[in-house]
């Protein structure tokens, strides 16, 4: 599956990791881990930052983590204003690593250092498959 | 051997739909030949343009701009580190000058934002950050350092009131000069309630996008003295990146490569921060500048906020920042602020700086490209 189908607009239709976006699709969260020196990398790498390695193997992520910081985004850029003000979380990953993602639930109610899920989702199936994780209150879907 | 900066010129920033980008950069050009004791174009053998390429229609900027200045066949190429793609040119031509393949060399540095729309440029400035994890979820620039604000107020309480005290401390010097974009004051109260950017940022938690051009005319030590009674020295230049993922950055707390390239600058210059009396910050966001303070050292991690509040960056304070208005009230043309932080800090030192002037004999610029990407701290002396 291209790469392009991952996200609400894509400027990357090409990646050595463009698997990522096929186990989403099916519902996983995948990391990638170095076969030489087992360094675990989210977002995933095809060459390994500690040891430069190009042999990988993809991991299943919880994809649960801490919020470590947020921001609320009311000026969208071109391809966002139809969905703007929209929440942005970075989230501590349990597994490893950080991700970036919407956040779903209600503006309140966000704080530093609540647990949240990174959950695979399909944006919209028409024309084109459209696929993210968003950052839901941990352990629902 | 010494370099030393022997001329400098800054136009009009602001929205200029009245200008061409190599309009724009003669403006300066002009001044600073002027300013330089009247030398001679051919008595520049190198023009180094810092500008970051996409705002523009025209390519390849410094071909035209040459060509404009009546500068070929001198040598010319671009440098680009984002938002710090002006003071980049300098640390180029610093390099040239300093490896002894140069003897003079003029710095543009120029931007012309205003071609595009606002959401154009958000979504440009978005793309700073890393396009295949992150822009996908309409990351933006002030987004980005939102989280850090968000980030900077949990761990240390700083408030968004300490925040637009840098908007007022910024406008209040801005109002002093002529060249910059905002000539106006404005209070806590009004920055508080304009309009939301991206939480905890307003409006006027932001530079605005701005077209414009500066220059300076940087020369060894023997042409410098020649040139000028009072050159001013660049005695240290510190250069650093950071992970272009904030994900992969190990905090939201403060940029790592300004901590690098400052340390850098001090070593190189024999100073420490205690010692710099005048500084030029980057402020793209009121939260960038209350980080530069604890980064650069002006101030502990995390005392950002207090040090505004007592007024430590005011003149009269422990250390003044950004009393030209800083690129709050100056605006921000990208390829053009790094040059503009030097002529403002050569006018200081020189006591040419008018209303706004510090005593001072020591000065530094401190340019932030994209998100702390790249950082460029350069000091000055008299
Ligand atoms: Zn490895």
């Amino acid at each position: 599956m291209p790469f392009h189908y991952f996200g609400k607009v894509s400027f990357v239709p090409y990646t050595k990791v463009a698997e990522f976006a096929d186990y989403l699709k099916n519902g996983k969260l995948m990391g990638t881990r170095c076969k030489n020196c087992r360094e675990i990398s989210f977002p995933p790498r095809a060459d390994c930052l500690s040891c430069l390695s190009d042999e990988f193997e993809w991991f299943e992520c919880s994809g649960k983590g801490r919020l470590h910081t947020y921001t609320i985004i009311f000026a969208a850029p071109t391809g966002f204003d139809d969905i703007a003000p929209y929440s942005l979380g970075v989230l501590d990953l349990d597994d490893g690593g950080r991700l970036l993602g919407w956040i779903n639930i209600p503006e309140e109610e966000i704080t530093i250092g609540m647990r949240l899920q990174a959950v695979p989702k399909i944006f919209e199936e028409v024309p084109e498959i459209k696929l993210y994780y968003s950052l839901e209150k941990a352990n629902t879907t | 051997m010494k370099v030393g900066v022997v001329g400098i010129g800054h136009g009009k920033f602001g929205r200029r739909s009245d200008a061409t980008v190599q309009e724009l950069a003669c403006e300066p050009f002009r001044d600073a030949l002027m300013d330089a004791g009247g030398i001679s174009r051919n008595d520049i053998d190198f023009l180094s343009v810092g500008s970051s390429p996409e705002y523009h229609k025209q390519r390849s900027l410094p071909g035209v701009i040459a060509e404009y200045l009546g500068m070929n066949p001198q040598s010319t190429w671009l440098t680009e580190a984002a938002c710090a793609s002006g003071s980049a040119a300098i640390r180029t031509a610093y390099m040239a000058i300093k490896s002894g393949m140069h003897e003079i060399v003029a710095v543009i540095g120029v931007q012309k934002m205003t071609e595009l729309t606002t959401p154009e440029i958000l979504a440009l400035m978005g793309r700073v950050g890393d396009v295949q994890w992150e822009s996908i979820f309409g990351t933006t620039f002030p987004g980005y350092y939102a989280m850090y604000a968000t980030r900077h107020m949990y761990e240390f309480g700083t408030t968004k009131e300490q925040m637009a005290m840098v908007a007022v401390k910024n406008h209040h010097y801005g109002a002093l000069n002529p060249q910059a974009m905002f000539q106006k004051e404005v209070t806590i109260e009004r920055c508080l309630s304009s309009e939301k950017v991206a939480y905890p940022l307003n409006v006027f938690d932001c530079c605005a996008n701005a077209d414009g051009a500066a220059c300076i005319i940087m020369a060894n030590e023997k042409k410098a003295k020649k040139l000028n009674d009072t050159p001013i020295w660049i005695d240290g230049v510190g250069s650093a990146s950071a992970q272009m993922s904030v994900l992969r950055r190990p905090h939201f707390i403060g940029i790592p490569s300004t901590v690098e390239a400052s340390k850098q600058a001090y070593k190189q210059a024999g100073i420490k921060p205690e010692d710099v009396q005048v500084a030029e910050v980057h402020d793209c966001f009121t939260i960038a500048e209350l980080m530069a303070y604890e980064d650069l050292g002006f101030c502990k991690k995390g005392e950002g906020g207090k040090f505004i509040e007592n007024k430590q960056s005011y003149i009269g304070g422990k250390t003044p920042v950004n009393v030209d208005g800083g690129l709050k009230a100056k605006g921000h043309p990208v390829g053009a602020t790094g040059v503009s932080m030097t002529a403002e800090i050569v006018k200081q030192l020189r006591g040419q700086a008018g209303k706004r002037q510090v005593n001072a004999e020591i000065g530094l610029t401190h340019n932030v490209g994209g998100i702390g990407q790249y950082c460029f701290v350069h000091i000055y002396r008299r």
